[in-house]
């Protein structure tokens, strides 16, 4: 065992990036700094002979330069174990809630990639009693989608729900750049909703350190392997992707790296991929299945982060105004399960969308004043029908009773053969009276 | 391994600076001692007495003063019997044998390699002693798969060299010498059925270079026939992200007419290769009626493994390309996607700190990209027969938008181009090759007038469409709305495939050749129809007629029924061939 040697000098200090002189330090290890504020912890990210950078956690504003810093010989780790359940911890992996520090069985975070030999196709559903998740864009265990959305839209309230709802053993949350409200209100929710005793959150809100929130990810989906592990299907929730990818932009610009594109870093689809792969359905095992809010500034799918992450994820869920989209949202992974759900699944949800289609077609044209004829009438009245009882995000049905709702609606409004749905299936289907 | 030792000055990232005493070269293979752990990592920049090494692993744990151990090899690929149905990693790691040794994760330090030693393959000499042979040609044959796999003298022997022995037919493992040649001086070498070859290099043990003149089916209609691909041709097909690129070429391994496919998944998705390893073995290849997996080799670095193993594994997949071909084989590679491997060079080279060309990529992006497409060919072989190697690259622009570095630098070197636009995708039409963008400098399965007088129906069409968007329907003529329907019904019944359906999916040159003629009459021909109305629902009928048509298999009863039909419904119609439509039917026979 080597002594944790202590130094006493701080060579330089740009934003939160400080530099000291120092031997027999290992790429990437950690280091406790003593401020007057307090101690923080700080990683290694650059070694040039005996000049070692560190980004410093809580970041580098009143750091002097005879602080002192000790090298603790071991890397960023994160305790496991069944006691993380109904915790809150923080980016350094300290407890955010009353409840004691963990440091048993302390596992590395930000391991190596699963051999895809070991992987399974991906080929069960992940109930969540929303219809335009569960029936139009089913998400399959193991799946990685993102939540595309623009700043003000309740994201976080559908993260709560599925949090709630999903057929998940194990739940791991993770807020980077959370408003304290929102931090609140999942703290809320999960309690009241039963839930909390299955989850574990790791927090950073938008008032903590930079280089906290790029902690975040990876403890979340180190916790998230290791149950997977033990043969549970575990649900990653994340929050927001693009404050994360930010973090890793100030950092790099911080340490004078090339900008690539906007002035994120070039290695930012690494980076994210990174995370991402790490969605897997272990052969013999458990399962993480990964959903991520990403914001999209300004609405544009084509700013670097969504883009880059649309390249990397299996689809994306698209909100908007309130409502998953079902135009810009898709589940590239949904043909691998629909098939087996209800033999009318597959059927009912082309026709409720070729229907939806035209029903935006004629929407338009009633907006410019053309005149509406008998089709179009019908058109509208499913339109609104299907937006309020289907689409609207306080809908709460299983998938069954989606679909029938789904019928009724079409019975509401059509006629068996106005539908485009194959015969055999309206018989059986199609409500009686 | 050389006596060569250095150690570590530096560490950024995955690049580390090593500071050595004797001689190092350029692109020379390292390890870097992390403990017990030994980390391969290859040199980029040497300056003075300090080499710059890109560390094929994480780097986390490294520090100054680890040992590093020269290798003296360049980056190297096994090339023996036993690649086929292979699954690697960039640096040619069979990852069934990771797993095997490392369980569920892919932790660093593991090698394995690339040729399986214990297994026995049945040699069959060709060669007689006191033959004079050089790199490249063949001394015996071992059966692989449906394939006579050739035991060629290493590449990398330059000169003439002399058969001294050769093993008798038997089995032997790759590590077994099974001859001995000596060169000009009479030294001895021993010659194995594998060896090593530099991934990096050409392998250019041909005659000559042939002019890529022959069409690689690929089934695809939309392809063979408007934007055809040549065997030893190079391809790119860049698109937005849910355009379809990887449906396109994951169709394309199946049914593409080459004898061997290689894909390389670079820098995607895990779960694609999943999907590639749970479905090939289950399918049959239609050209020897074996296991699809037995005639193609997967190179697998998705998103998440190491980024310089990711700059690799395009190396390392046209390497194994190049010696299929030396046996006289066709061979497909297919590397999705190239832009990831840009997006390696650009993070190496913003460690290096080079001065940054446009959006950071490296300032020789374009030469690096034109060098990789140029290892595709169609060559001329010592032993007189031909072999090539096909390039088909996928490109993920960012946006979309086809600007972009990599995607430009790309359209400068490839013969075909087939970009994937978001419009088409967007209204389920597949593949989403937009016709009006893409293009080829490859001869099309079918006649190409009759390609010129489709392509002309396509692009009046779209002119006659983007008119109505702004004067509506009612102010356009008769004439000019019939030409309209004709482009949507061609669209509809011949760009547009249905990937996913075994028949529709699997269109072969003849009837590629056949359904044109159909269609060329009938696109070809004036219809005395009286109104809008009328000639929708004519043209509609006809659309229905002509995919049922398509979802016949070829020359079976079915299909004879619904052409007969098709052919009904027009007699019913009153249509008359135009006199250049009859030409050119005339003519192509």
């Amino acid at each position: 065992m080597r002594v944790n040697k202590v130094y006493n000098r701080i060579e330089s200090i740009t934003g939160n990036v400080i530099t000291v002189r120092a031997n027999d330090v290992k790429y990437k290890e950690l280091a406790q700094i003593n401020t007057r504020f307090g101690k923080s912890l700080a990683q290694v990210n650059k070694i040039e002979g005996d000049i070692v950078s560190l980004q410093v956690f809580a970041g580098g504003q009143g750091v002097s330069t005879g602080d002192e810093v000790r090298f603790l010989g071991h890397e960023m780790r994160v305790s496991f174990g069944e006691d993380l359940l109904g915790r809150i911890f923080n980016g350094s992996g300290e407890p955010r809630d009353k409840g004691p520090a963990l440091t048993d069985n302390m596992q590395p975070i930000g391991g190596p990639s699963v051999n895809p030999t070991k992987r399974i196709l991906a080929n069960r559903m992940m109930r969540t009693n929303i219809p335009m998740i569960d029936m139009f864009n089913t998400l399959v265990v193991s799946q990685k989608l993102p939540i595309f959305s623009i700043s003000g839209e309740p994201y976080n309230q559908l993260l709560a729900r599925i949090a709630m709802q999903a057929e998940a053993d194990v739940i791991v949350l993770g807020g980077m750049g959370l408003k304290y409200d929102d931090f609140l209100y999942f703290k809320d929710a999960l309690s009241k909703g039963g839930a909390l005793s299955k989850t574990v959150m790791f927090i950073h809100t938008a008032s903590d350190p930079t280089v906290e929130c790029m902690m975040i990810p990876d403890m979340v989906l180190a916790v998230a392997e290791q149950f997977a592990l033990q043969n549970k299907d575990v649900l990653v929730l994340l929050t927001d992707m693009t404050n994360f990818a930010d973090a890793m932009k100030e950092i790099a610009i911080t340490q004078e790296q090339v900008p690539s594109n906007r002035g994120y870093p070039g290695d930012l689809y690494s980076q994210l991929a990174a995370r991402y792969e790490k969605a897997v359905d272990f052969a013999d095992s458990g399962s993480v299945t990964v959903l991520a809010v990403t914001t999209m500034p300004g609405d544009d799918v084509t700013h670097p982060v969504p883009d880059n992450t649309g390249y990397i994820t299996e689809g994306q869920y698209y909100l908007k105004g309130g409502r998953i989209e079902p135009f810009g949202s898709l589940s590239r992974l949904k043909q691998n399960v629909n098939g087996k759900t209800r033999k009318d699944h597959r059927a009912l949800m082309d026709a409720m969308i070729r229907l939806y289609s035209s029903y935006k077609e004629t929407l338009e044209k009633k907006n410019m004043g053309f005149s509406m004829s008998r089709w179009d009438e019908k058109l509208l009245k499913y339109g609104e029908l299907f937006e309020s009882r289907l689409m609207s995000l306080s809908v709460n049905l299983p998938l069954e009773a989606a679909l029938d709702l789904g019928w009724e609606i079409l019975a509401d409004c059509f006629e068996k053969d106005e539908t485009g749905i194959k015969s055999d299936l309206t018989d059986e289907f199609w409500p009686k009276g | 391994m050389t006596e060569n030792k250095g150690k570590v000055v530096s560490i950024n990232g995955n690049l580390v600076s090593v500071e050595f005493d004797g001689n190092v070269s350029m692109n020379e293979i390292c390890y870097v001692f992390v403990g017990d752990t030994a980390l391969k990592s290859e040199v980029i920049r040497i300056k003075g007495n300090v080499a710059q090494v890109q560390v094929y692993e994480m780097t986390d744990g490294i520090q100054c003063g680890d040992t590093v151990e020269f290798t003296g090899d360049m980056l190297s690929a096994d090339l023996g019997p036993g690649l086929l149905g292979q699954i690697y990693d960039g640096l040619q790691n069979p990852l069934p044998v990771l797993a095997e040794q490392a369980g569920w994760f892919l932790e660093r330090g593991i090698y394995a390699d690339g040729l399986n030693a214990e297994k026995k393959w049945e040699f069959t000499p060709t060669a007689k002693i006191g033959d004079v042979v050089r790199a490249g040609e063949h001394i015996g044959t071992v059966p692989e798969g449906p394939f006579t796999h050739k035991i060629f003298i290493p590449f990398y022997l330059l000169g003439n060299y002399t058969v001294k022995s050769i093993a008798d037919k038997g089995e032997y493992n790759v590590k077994e010498t099974i001859a001995v040649v000596t060169d000009e001086r009479g030294r001895e070498i021993p010659v194995t059925m594998s060896f090593k070859w530099p991934v990096k290099r050409a392998v250019k043990c041909y005659s000559e270079r042939l002019a890529p003149t022959q069409t690689m089916e690929t089934k695809v209609r939309l392809i063979d026939s408007f934007f055809p691909v040549a065997k030893g041709g190079t391809y790119c097909t860049p698109g937005p992200f849910g355009a379809g690129k990887t449906v396109l070429q994951h169709t394309t391994s199946k049914y593409a007419d080459v004898d061997i496919v290689i894909i390389a998944a670079c820098g995607e998705r895990a779960g694609e290769v999943v999907e590639t390893l749970t479905e090939f073995p289950e399918l049959t290849d239609p050209k020897t009626g074996r296991s699809l997996m037995e005639r193609t080799i997967i190179i697998c670095n998705t998103s998440s493994m190491p980024v310089a193993s990711r700059e690799a594994s395009v190396y390392t997949s046209v390497t194994l390309a190049e010696y299929y071909r030396q046996m006289g084989l066709h061979v497909l590679l297919l590397a999705d996607s190239t832009s990831r491997w840009a997006q390696a060079l650009r993070e190496m080279s913003g460690r290096l700190e080079e001065i940054p060309g446009e959006e950071a990529f490296p300032a020789y992006l374009e030469s690096y990209i034109a060098a990789f497409y140029e290892r595709a060919g169609y060559v001329r072989l010592p032993d007189g027969s031909t072999g090539s190697v096909t390039i088909g690259g996928t490109v993920s622009p960012a946006g979309g938008n086809f600007e972009e570095p990599v995607t430009q630098a790309t359209l400068k070197v490839v013969g075909a181009f087939h970009g994937l636009s978001r419009e088409r995708s967007d209204a389920r039409k597949y593949p989403a090759i937009d016709p009006l963008i893409s293009w080829s400098k490859y001869n099309s399965v079918i006649d190409s007038e009759k390609l010129e007088f489709c392509k002309s129906i396509i692009h009046h069409g779209d002119e006659i469409g983007s008119m109505m968007k702004v004067i509506g329907e009612e102010g356009t003529t008769l004439l000019d709305y019939i030409t309209y329907l004709k482009s949507e019904m061609l669209d509809a019944v011949y760009l547009q495939q249905n990937s996913f359906d075994l028949v529709e999916a699997n269109c072969s040159r003849t009837r590629q050749r056949y359904v044109t003629d159909k269609l060329v009459y009938i696109l070809g021909s004036n219809y005395a129809l009286q109104n809008k109305d009328d000639a929708r629902g004519f043209f509609n009928r006809m659309r229905q007629k002509f995919i049922d048509w398509n979802y016949t298999e070829f020359e079976s009863e079915a299909f004879k029924k619904a052409e007969s039909e098709i052919d009904e419904l027009y007699s019913k119609s009153d249509g008359k061939i135009s006199a250049p439509a009859e030409k050119l039917l005339k003519d192509g026979e």
